[in-house]
Formats: C-alpha cells, sequence, structure tokens
C-alpha cells in the first residue's frame, strides 16, 4: 500500500505539439495542456523540423506553467519529472528535454525519460483505470505504426512495425495527392463518409518475413498510380471513393494483424493508441473486430490520442515506482526504440 | 548578487558563476560531445565544487544568440528551465558581444568571427572606450568579405577571435588592409565567465526578460521560411 500520492509533471515536445500535463499515481490528470502548430506547419504542407523547434522554445515555459497552475500544484508539489526523450524529431525532442532537466537540476527532483510510444500505449492506463497488462496494443500515428505486447508495466515486446510509411503518413501523404491538404487524417475520414469503400480495390502488401509488419507505401503508389491512369485517359476520379478505398484497405491490413496477434497470444484486452486511433471508422472497425473475438476493447479520447504529456506522465509513473532515474546526461534520441534504456 | 552563465552556441560548452564582481566557478570544454550530455554534468560537477545553493541564483544569463541552431536551443531551454525553477530573470547577451567582451580594455577594434556555414560568419565589430564596450558593428551574418570590408573602411588595427578565424585565415590574409592579429588560445572562443561579466552590465542597465519570454536570436530564418519568402517574391 502506497500512502502518498505521486504526483508527476511530465513534457513532450517530440514533434509539433507542445505539452505539459500533471498526473496522478499514473492514472488521474490534474491537467493536460496542449500548445498545438499544426496552423503554422499547414503553411508547408507538414512539419518543418526546424520551425518546430523554434516554436517549442517559445511555448515551453507557458505550457509547463499553465500545466502546474491548472493543476493547483507549484514545483515544490512534484514528486518527479517524465520528460520524453524519443523517439522523434531531434531538435524538437531537446527543447522539452533540456528545459526538464534544468528545473529537475534547480529544485532537486529525480528526472525520468519516457519513451514517446510507451506513453501513446500507457495513454489507456488514464482512459480506464481498470486496465492492467496484458494485453496487445496497437500503436498508429503520423510517425509509427507498432504492434506491440504489453507483458507488463514498462515491459514490451514489439510484435510488428511498418517497414517504410506509418500509417498517418500514408493518410497525409494520400491526402495531398487527392487535394485535401494537411493534416491528412481527419481530412481523409471526413472525405471517406462520402464515398464508398468497396469501389477501388487497392492492394495492401504483405511483409514476407514478418507477419506483423506492415507496408504503406505500396498502398499510397497504388492510389497516385490509379489516379495517373485516370488523368491519362482523361477520366474524372471520385475523390470520396478514393478516400474510403484507401483508408479501409489501410483499416483492413491493422484489424487484420490485430485479430492474429489476438489469437496468437490468447489474450483478452486489445488496445488502439496514437493519432490515427481516433480515427471513428478504425475505432469501429477495431470494437466490431473485439467484439467478433470476445476480447475487451479500450481506446482513449481523441484528445489522450493526439501527442500530449498526460500520457508521458503515466508511462513515467511506472517508471517511478519501478526506481528508475535518469542522470544529467540523458541525451534525446530521435530513433529511440521501443524497450530501450 | 550572484548570475549563473551559459554559453552553448558553439562546439564550446561552458558555465560560470559569477558573484559580486569575482567570477567564484567556471567550467569550459570544447569537445564533440552534445551539449545535451555536457551541460548539466558540467554545471552538476561545479555546484557541488563550490557548494553552490542553486535558490541562492539572482538571474540567468544566457548566450542568446548566434550560432547553432541547437546549441543555442539547448542553452535557451536549459536558461528557460532555470529561470522557471528559480523564479529568476533570463539576461540575453548577443553572443557575438560576450565573445568580444573576452578581449575586454583591447587597444584594437575587436571582431569575432563564428563560422556560421554557407560561406557565412556570425561577425561584429566592437571597440574599447574608457572600460566600456562600444559597437561599432552590431552582430550580423554576413559573408566574411563584407565584414573585412567595414574594418578596411575603419582603417584601425583589429584582433579577430572564434571558431570563424581557422576557416577564414586565408580570406584575412588576402583581403584585410589594416593590421591585424588573432586572439591566443585563453580568450578565442565562447566564455561563460565573459558573458556574465557582460551579462552583469544588462543587468545594471535593467535589459533583463522573464524566463517565459526569453528565445535565442537565431539571426537567420529556417530553410522553410526562407524558401517560402523567395517563392512568394519571386510570384509578386
Amino acid at each position: 500500500m502506497r500512502n502518498k500520492d505521486i504526483r508527476i509533471l511530465a513534457i513532450e515536445s517530440s514533434c509539433d505539439e507542445t505539452a505539459a500535463a500533471v498526473v496522478v499515481n499514473g492514472r488521474q490528470i490534474l491537467s493536460n495542456v496542449i500548445s498545438t502548430q499544426i496552423p503554422l506547419h499547414t503553411l508547408y504542407g507538414g512539419v518543418v523540423p526546424e520551425i518546430a523547434s523554434r516554436k517549442h522554445i517559445e511555448r515551453i515555459n507557458q505550457v509547463i506553467e499553465q500545466a502546474l497552475e491548472e493543476a493547483s500544484c507549484t514545483l515544490d508539489d512534484i514528486d518527479a519529472i517524465g520528460v520524453t526523450y524519443g523517439p522523434g524529431l531531434v531538435g524538437a525532442l531537446l527543447v522539452g528535454l533540456s528545459a526538464a532537466k534544468a528545473i529537475c537540476f534547480a529544485k532537486d527532483i529525480p528526472l525520468i525519460g519516457v519513451h514517446h510510444i510507451e506513453g501513446h500505449i500507457c495513454a489507456n492506463y488514464i482512459q480506464d483505470v481498470t486496465l492492467e497488462p496484458p494485453f496487445v496494443c496497437l500503436v498508429v500515428s503520423g510517425g509509427h505504426t507498432h504492434l506491440v505486447r504489453v507483458k507488463d508495466y514498462g515491459e514490451y515486446e514489439i510484435l510488428g512495425r511498418t517497414r517504410d510509411d506509418a500509417a498517418g503518413e500514408a493518410f497525409d501523404k494520400v491526402a495531398r495527392a487527392i487535394g485535401l491538404g494537411y493534416p491528412g487524417g481527419p481530412k481523409i475520414e471526413q472525405k471517406a463518409k462520402e464515398g464508398n469503400p468497396n469501389a477501388i480495390p487497392f492492394p495492401v502488401a504483405k511483409v514476407a518475413d514478418g507477419p506483423y509488419d506492415f507496408s504503406f507505401s505500396g498502398l499510397k503508389s497504388a492510389v497516385l498510380n490509379y489516379m495517373n491512369v485516370a488523368q491519362m485517359k482523361g477520366e474524372s476520379v471520385n475523390e470520396a471513393d478514393i478516400a474510403a478505398s484507401f483508408q479501409k484497405a489501410v483499416i483492413d491490413a491493422l484489424t487484420g494483424h490485430a485479430r492474429r496477434a489476438i489469437h496468437e497470444f490468447g489474450v483478452d484486452k486489445f488496445a488502439i493508441a496514437g493519432g490515427v486511433a481516433s480515427n471513428g471508422t478504425l475505432r469501429a472497425a477495431m470494437e466490431q473486430m473485439c467484439r467478433e473475438e470476445g476480447v475487451s476493447f479500450y481506446h482513449p479520447d481523441p484528445i489522450l490520442c493526439t501527442d500530449n504529456a498526460a500520457m508521458i506522465g503515466a508511462a513515467a509513473y511506472y517508471e517511478y515506482i519501478s526506481g528508475r532515474r535518469d542522470g544529467w546526461d540523458l541525451n534525446a534520441i530521435p530513433n529511440l526504440s521501443l524497450g530501450q534504456r | 548578487m550572484r548570475i549563473l552563465g551559459i554559453d552553448s552556441s558553439g562546439l564550446v560548452a561552458s558555465v560560470a558563476i559569477w558573484e559580486d564582481d569575482v567570477i567564484i566557478g567556471e567550467y569550459t570544454t570544447n569537445f564533440k560531445k552534445t551539449h545535451s550530455q555536457t551541460l548539466l554534468p558540467m554545471l552538476d560537477e561545479l555546484k557541488h565544487m563550490i557548494e553552490l545553493d542553486m535558490e541562492t541564483i539572482d538571474a540567468i544569463a544566457v548566450a542568446g544568440g548566434p550560432g547553432s541552431f541547437t546549441g543555442l536551443r539547448i542553452g535557451s531551454a536549459t536558461a528557460k528551465g532555470l529561470g522557471l525553477a528559480l523564479n529568476v530573470p533570463i539576461i540575453s547577451v548577443p553572443t557575438v558581444e560576450a565573445l568580444a567582451y573576452n578581449l575586454w580594455g583591447a587597444a584594437a577594434d575587436v571582431c569575432p568571427l563564428m563560422d556560421a556555414r554557407r560561406n557565412q560568419t556570425y561577425t561584429g565589430v566592437y571597440r574599447f572606450e574608457n572600460g566600456e564596450m562600444k559597437t561599432i558593428t552590431p552582430q550580423c551574418a554576413v559573408d566574411v568579405g563584407e565584414i573585412l570590408d567595414a574594418i578596411n573602411q575603419e582603417g584601425r588595427s583589429v584582433i579577430f577571435l572564434g571558431d570563424g578565424v581557422p576557416v577564414f585565415a586565408e580570406q584575412i590574409k588576402e583581403q584585410c588592409r589594416v593590421p591585424y592579429t588573432f586572439a591566443p588560445a585563453h580568450m578565442n572562443r565562447q566564455n561563460a565567465a565573459a558573458l556574465c561579466a557582460r551579462a552583469r552590465e544588462y543587468f545594471l542597465a535593467e535589459r533583463i526578460e522573464t524566463a517565459a519570454a526569453h528565445r535565442p536570436d537565431y539571426l537567420r530564418l529556417s530553410q522553410a521560411e526562407r524558401e517560402r519568402l523567395e517563392r512568394q517574391e519571386g510570384q509578386a
């Protein structure tokens, strides 16, 4: 029995959101502040690393101060700081990490580096306070597509990952190709509602030597190819049908792999996480698959799917109670792999 | 009064503590490790060595740019984190000015040259008169030929320093028509002690900012912004 609540201040700046949160015992959010840069990067059709880094440094203190204020906390109430140190854009990561380290140093607070993907998975601990490992989790975002077996708190096995484009990246690229703009995920989902998902049979490549791996670049090429052929023939295309058929192809691949993992590992719980997990059509498909398989389905609210710091606070809590602490030389690791310490 | 100084604008990582006109601790390295791995461990060692209570710091001085974009941000984010935690202001000293302050009192003009890549230098020209530092050319990002023209125009002898010296030595030799020398090793790179001393003057002049408001002055747009502007100008 713990007799004292553990309050973690969490900081996240791995891509285009500057975020800070205060989380109690890894499960309860006191504050969850997100300052997004999306409108700025929209001008460039995607995230520009140098601009993202510059924006982070302009916002970092305000976001941290707001998170403390909304939680009615001062730094003196904080037991540890959890901060994303990878994977992500190195210049962006360094802003949150350097600020976190400096605060810990000045106030003599323990520092805990958190893996961004582990954070996404742990968003489910906040969403459903009864959820406990083991379970299987699919993490899908603009930068990541991972099928992960969560064996215990802080213990992960990667079953599969994308060999090329992340799922969210494929959404962005296809959205650009059919003129929907950035960010592609929500725009494709919206457009797909007007289209027929079975109109065009886009193929999803299977990865021969990795039953749980994904490959989405071929699918993206198939969409581009379909449009080129139509253009050469002088035919008009139905963007809504393309969006719906593309989205279905991605979702079929994701649900297929998830179902296989549920069978193979005999888990009774399945979760999704990451920015693309807020796609309603994907969520509905996963929910149905879980119902068919008789397993419980977990999914975070959209605010916990997008990059946020509350999820980093949840992950940091389990690292904290396991006794892990990081040193002042903790560096940003842009390609940090899951489970690496 | 105590000022904690941080300079990570170039390859050098440097931290120093200024206390009532004396540097009570200073730690400078010029090594390939990233500032993310060196800066705080150095400060930690310094803190232990001089038994520094962080709560006694009154202001954080930081090299405010220009410099390596990533290096500047590591220094700035560190300063901002310290400023937030300790509730103290930040004194942002222009990097080139802090570099020139290494040569306080020099009879010749002082011209720091930082290697800014793309065949440019971050530079400026400074003069010491009656114990005060005067800015002849404010810090800027220019082709090295441009600053040499300005120096030739002034017609006074000059001391060069900075990591741009080895890069531009040939061009200086060809184009500089005034007497010049290169500063020796103990004063030719960024140094947080000089930064702190300069910061003290900023502090007295109330040229301070909140930790939240501080941001580096890069002197350059990002490549994406530059290219976007060029496209817009091309269309106009």
